[in-house]
């Protein structure tokens, strides 16, 4: 029975707003359960709705999707976002993972305990400019086509868009060398449906902070 | 031009050791370019070889994959280990993608200070018996009796999932006793001519690594 997808996960950004980057992109509609109490977290987990106690989870196609790769990779196919062949998707997939790495160490800002912050800073600052902006750049330049791969749209120029605005949020001089990834963050956040998702009212979330992750933190037993 | 991957990366286990097990199951020969000094890791940067500055670097079918993640998803769509839909696809990806949270925790353990050894240790065991292996245990009982944990054929997960249950077995031996399928399935796939012969004594996969290979590995990769 076909409905709209169903994410179940916290309030926040996290490691989740790829997916929410990547439906609403595809044009997707989705719904949002948000857990908000511990109850809402146990009651998933007593229902058999985890396959490892742990969300996100994402109701679609009549399963119980988790694992956020796994669930990206679905969206991405089903949708066609995901190259044409397997050297596309080979890509795809290094540009990705090399996206991931990057977002990860933002993600671990909002974790990191505070006698440690300032150097974690400096190192994401120049990861991002000497390691990971310039790759991007790199690839872009490499054929001069409006998307990273096969001159399409896939879920590589998405993720890398949303990975962009993160950075911009963390420290906007980061992109001043970066011509080529501005232009594609502005083309990107020109198609209408991420215009949509990007809008006040659309399903964005706010950046994550500490305290977020720390009361999200409390409604999950370990 | 065709010839064998060549495989860039640190004499020891590490994110490479799945890529190792992967393409030694699909019975793919391959060289091996060990990193022995911080000269050896320059020159692969230096080079332009590395898109992230990092290893494991696969060479094969003319490129030069990074990131184990692709690296992997790129050797089981070739040799046929990745289902053959994308419902399977993402069964096999669900199944992965836990797999490798629990290997992450596993394969720390070596290299975690002496002080928080104990308490990583409880961890793994709690995850691995209360999490991990019971969800791949009733997979395999509720296949009625078919041999693999994806459509009834050899994938990259029942690969995957026997590295891990060797390097469980490694911690505690004990915390295969309560999953006689998974037990199973390790023989099984054990046995296979190609995963036999990466087995043996000869064969390319990694030693557990001891305090000096991780010393060793340290100045290389300073972490």
């Amino acid at each position: 029975m076909a409905g709209k997808p169903v994410l179940h996960y916290f309030n926040l950004r996290a490691r989740v707003e790829s997916i929410r980057w990547l439906l609403a992109a595809a044009g997707v509609e989705f719904e949002e359960k948000f857990i908000e109490t511990p109850e809402d977290f146990e009651k998933l987990r007593n229902d058999g709705l985890l396959m490892f106690q742990q969300v996100p989870m994402v109701e679609m196609d009549g399963m119980n999707l988790v694992q956020s790769r796994a669930i990206l990779n679905y969206i991405a196919t089903k949708y066609n976002l995901y190259g044409k062949d397997v050297k596309e998707r080979l890509l795809i997939d290094m540009y990705t993972e090399g996206m991931a790495d990057l977002y990860e160490m933002f993600i671990q800002l909002t974790v990191t305990p505070p006698d440690q912050i300032d150097a974690k800073i400096a190192l994401i600052k120049d990861r991002t400019k000497n390691r990971y902006l310039p790759a991007f750049e790199k690839v872009l330049k490499s054929h001069g086509q409006d998307y990273l791969v096969g001159n399409k749209l896939s879920k590589a120029d998405i993720l890398l868009t949303e990975l962009l605005y993160t950075v911009e949020e963390f420290d906007a001089s980061l992109l001043a060398s970066f011509p080529l990834l501005q232009a594609l963050k502005t083309r990107i956040s020109n198609l209408p449906n991420v215009k949509k998702f990007l809008q006040p009212g659309g399903q964005r979330k706010p950046p994550t902070t500490a305290k977020m992750m720390e009361e999200a933190r409390k409604l999950v037993k370990p | 031009m065709a010839g064998k991957p060549v495989l860039h990366d640190f004499n020891g286990r590490s994110r490479m050791e799945s890529i190792r097990w992967l393409l030694a199951a699909a019975g793919v020969e391959f060289e091996e370019k060990f990193i022995t000094c911080p000269e050896d890791l320059e020159r692969l940067k230096n080079d332009g070889l590395l898109m992230f500055q990092q290893i494991p670097l696969v060479e094969m079918d003319g490129m030069k994959l990074v990131q184990s993640r692709a690296i992997l998803n790129y050797i089981a769509t070739k040799y046929n280990l990745y289902g053959k839909d994308m419902k399977e696809r993402l069964l096999i990806d669900m199944y992965t993608e836990g797999i490798l949270d629990l290997y992450e925790i596993v394969s720390r353990l070596p290299r975690t200070p002496p002080d928080q050894i104990d308490s990583k240790t409880a961890l793994i065991r709690d995850r691995t018996k209360n999490r991990y292996f019971p969800v791949f245990e009733k997979v395999m009982l509720k296949s009625h009796g078919q041999d693999y944990l994806v459509g009834n054929k050899l994938s990259r997960v029942d690969i995957l999932l026997v590295e891990l249950l060797y390097l469980v077995e490694e911690v505690d031996v004990s915390l295969l006793a309560d999953f006689p399928l998974l037990q199973a399935l390790k023989t099984r796939i054990s046995n296979l001519p190609n995963v036999k012969k990466f087995l043996q004594p000869g064969g390319q996969r990694k030693p557990r690594a001891t305090q000096k290979v991780i010393e060793e590995a340290r100045k290389i990769f300073k972490f």
